[in-house]
């Protein structure tokens, strides 16, 4: 019997103050929906807004978070873009260059990554477990260990100051994440449908190419962009490889070079990030749901 | 092996028994697909590893590197350099402040994110979208932007702390001492919560319903719900990210050295290193730092494999 009526009190209590946090919660969430909202997304509005000022309405006026349509330039974009020679930047030259190098990294790492991931996923070739740790370890190792001993070999062979040699090091980056995201999908594909088509006598490249490889066509596409946009926001090895050839650089060094000095107005530079970041962000709004599946495969089974 | 109904009694990997004829071709057929990828990664970045540590192990230059190849004397003298270097050991010590902070810090805010999206509100996916930017985008355009907006003379933070907030003096966020690294942890954090966040909004959709909804009707507070139920749920999956972004944030290069360039008590190991090899043309030097560098991060990842990881199987 007491124990009854203790029983009742504690639920009593405890939905009382049930109620209360309910409402302190769903405060709370609302607060931190839009203050977070409110932080990733500043950054990028200040970058996009400054870009279309000249510099000294900048140092005028600071706090300004709009841009009165008499300040409004394009100016800023017209100097970033046009080459040294016509007294711009040179940034098309640089997004030339990164698109070269972004593209030829897709293209190879994934036509690399598709046979390896289907290997790893279906056939139980001798030392498959080997391999998909290996490529998880050099996944997980620092990127500064190999910098070291291939700017010195690189230097060696030639092929250190070149585009060539830089996409060589982008293949080798990002064929571990393209091989993970990729095994992971094929994985999710029954393996049925392909004993069904073995059954029939198709040959396990038919099937490879005539049934698999479909079926993963927009997971292949995804993990290609996303191998795109880790090598055009790559820094580090366009910095160790191509400093000293302004004519070599990648949009990502060519900006972090020129904000270094003072020569080059800021709201100009901001132009130039902002040719930066838009075709990452045009990519990730096209692959956003593939990409946090393929990303996160794993994660969700604890 | 004509007949292909044989049962396999050494199928390799794996207990099924299966057709050892396919076996056989599969295994090569695996092999073969997996070469080329192994190719390269070997040569790309094992064999650079390998060169990594004779090269630590050498007094050299770029003129040694040059005239001998990989041959020159070896010696200790680049380890004892660093290891009796204070410097050395300031910049390890930075690095785990730095490590650790963004970590935690970008843990704990891409918890509060999803818990705050878990419910569906009109538009929420537009949202978690938008929470995903600072991770994918170009690392040297959003360094640029905290830097223009830190600035001292210019920037808007600063402009406004000292019109609306009574600031007196404009803060040097990226130039001195203290705040330096608050501000490049901060950084961090604003830039790596989205990763979080994708790891454990993925996982809490993953979690079964009817637990909750066993607490709920026994009148659990919303805390409650949260501290008992969900959390100990979620624990796996933020063990997972907190070793994948120790990890990471360890290595960091590019954040740091684009925001501050490693100077007002930012110098973190991956700076160190580029320095050395950079700035003072010290190849053996860089190379020992990275060796260290990486024998720190094996032996703190194999004691929580070995003692961690273990332990928390055991548990669940």
């Amino acid at each position: 019997m007491s124990t009854t009526t203790s029983r009742t009190r504690v639920t009593r209590g405890g939905t009382t103050r049930a109620v209360a946090q309910k409402r302190v919660f769903g405060f709370l969430r609302w607060f931190v929906i839009v203050v977070m909202t409110i932080v990733t997304l500043f950054p990028f509005y200040y970058m996009i807004e400054l870009s279309f000022v000249p510099i000294q309405d900048l140092l005028v006026d600071p706090t300004r978070l709009w841009v009165p349509i008499h300040d409004f330039t394009l100016k800023t974009y017209q100097d970033v873009l046009k080459s040294t020679s016509q007294g711009g930047q040179g940034f098309a030259g640089f997004m030339v260059n990164s698109a070269l190098v972004a593209t030829a990294t897709a293209v190879v790492t994934i036509v690399l990554a598709i046979p390896s991931s289907y290997a790893i996923a279906r056939l139980k070739f001798f030392g498959y477990r080997q391999v998909s740790t290996v490529f998880l370890i050099v996944y997980m190792f620092p990127v500064i260990i190999i910098a070291i001993p291939l700017f010195v070999g690189f230097s060696a062979l030639g092929i250190r100051e070149s585009l060539v040699g830089l996409t060589i090091v982008y293949i080798a980056q990002t064929i571990p994440v393209s091989v993970h995201m990729l095994r992971s999908y094929l994985k999710t594909i029954p393996v049925s449908i392909e004993e069904a088509a073995m059954m029939d006598g198709a040959s396990r490249s038919r099937i490879l190419t005539q049934i698999t490889l479909p079926l993963a066509m927009p997971t292949i596409v995804s993990t290609a962009l996303y191998v795109f946009m880790i090598a055009w926001n790559e820094f580090l090895f366009a910095l160790l490889f191509l400093t000293a050839d302004r004519n070599l650089w990648t949009v990502s060094l060519g900006l972090s070079q020129l904000s270094n000095g003072i020569e080059v107005s800021k709201t100009v530079l901001m132009a130039g990030s902002v040719l930066l970041t838009v075709p990452i962000i045009v990519l990730y709004g096209l692959t956003e749901r593939a990409l946090s599946e393929g990303l996160t495969s794993g994660a969700d089974k604890g | 092996m004509s007949q292909p109904t044989t049962q396999a009694k050494a199928a390799p990997a794996g207990g099924r028994p299966r057709r050892s004829l396919l076996a056989r071709q599969d295994s090569r057929a695996g092999i073969t697909m997996v070469l080329p990828a192994v190719i390269v990664i070997v040569a790309i970045i094992i064999v650079p590893l390998a060169w990594n540590l004779i090269l630590a192990f050498e007094r050299t230059s770029f003129s040694t590197v040059a005239a001998n190849g990989i041959f020159n004397p070896l010696t200790l003298d680049n380890f004892i350099g660093i290891l009796t270097d204070s410097g050395f050991w300031n910049t390890i010590g930075t690095t785990v402040i730095y490590s650790v902070c963004s970590t935690l810090g970008s843990i704990i805010v891409g918890l509060i994110a999803s818990l705050a999206f878990r419910k569906p509100f009109r538009s929420r996916g537009v949202f978690r979208s938008f929470m995903l930017l600072p991770y994918v985008a170009p690392v040297v355009a959003v360094t640029f932007v905290w830097q223009i907006m830190l600035n001292p003379q210019f920037g808007i933070v600063n402009s406004v702390g000292k019109s609306y907030l009574g600031w007196e003096h404009p803060i040097n966020f990226l130039g001195q001492a203290p705040t330096a690294l608050m501000t490049v942890i901060g950084f961090e954090i604003w830039r790596y919560f989205p990763f979080a966040f994708l790891f454990i909004t993925a996982r809490m959709a993953g979690l079964p319903r009817d637990l909750e909804e066993a607490a709920l009707v026994d009148g659990v507070t919303p805390w409650q719900n949260f501290r008992f139920v969900i959390l100990p749920q979620l624990m796996p999956v933020i063990a997972l990210l907190s070793v994948l972004r120790l990890i990471m944030t360890f290595n960091k290069f590019d954040d740091i050295f684009l925001l501050t360039g490693g100077g007002a008590g930012t110098q973190v190991a991956a700076v160190r290193v580029y320095n050395q090899l950079l700035g003072n043309f010290d190849i053996g030097g860089a190379a020992a730092n990275a060796f260290v560098l990486s024998a720190i991060l094996a032996g703190s990842l194999f004691v929580y494999v070995k003692f961690i990881a273990s332990r928390a199987e055991d548990e669940s």
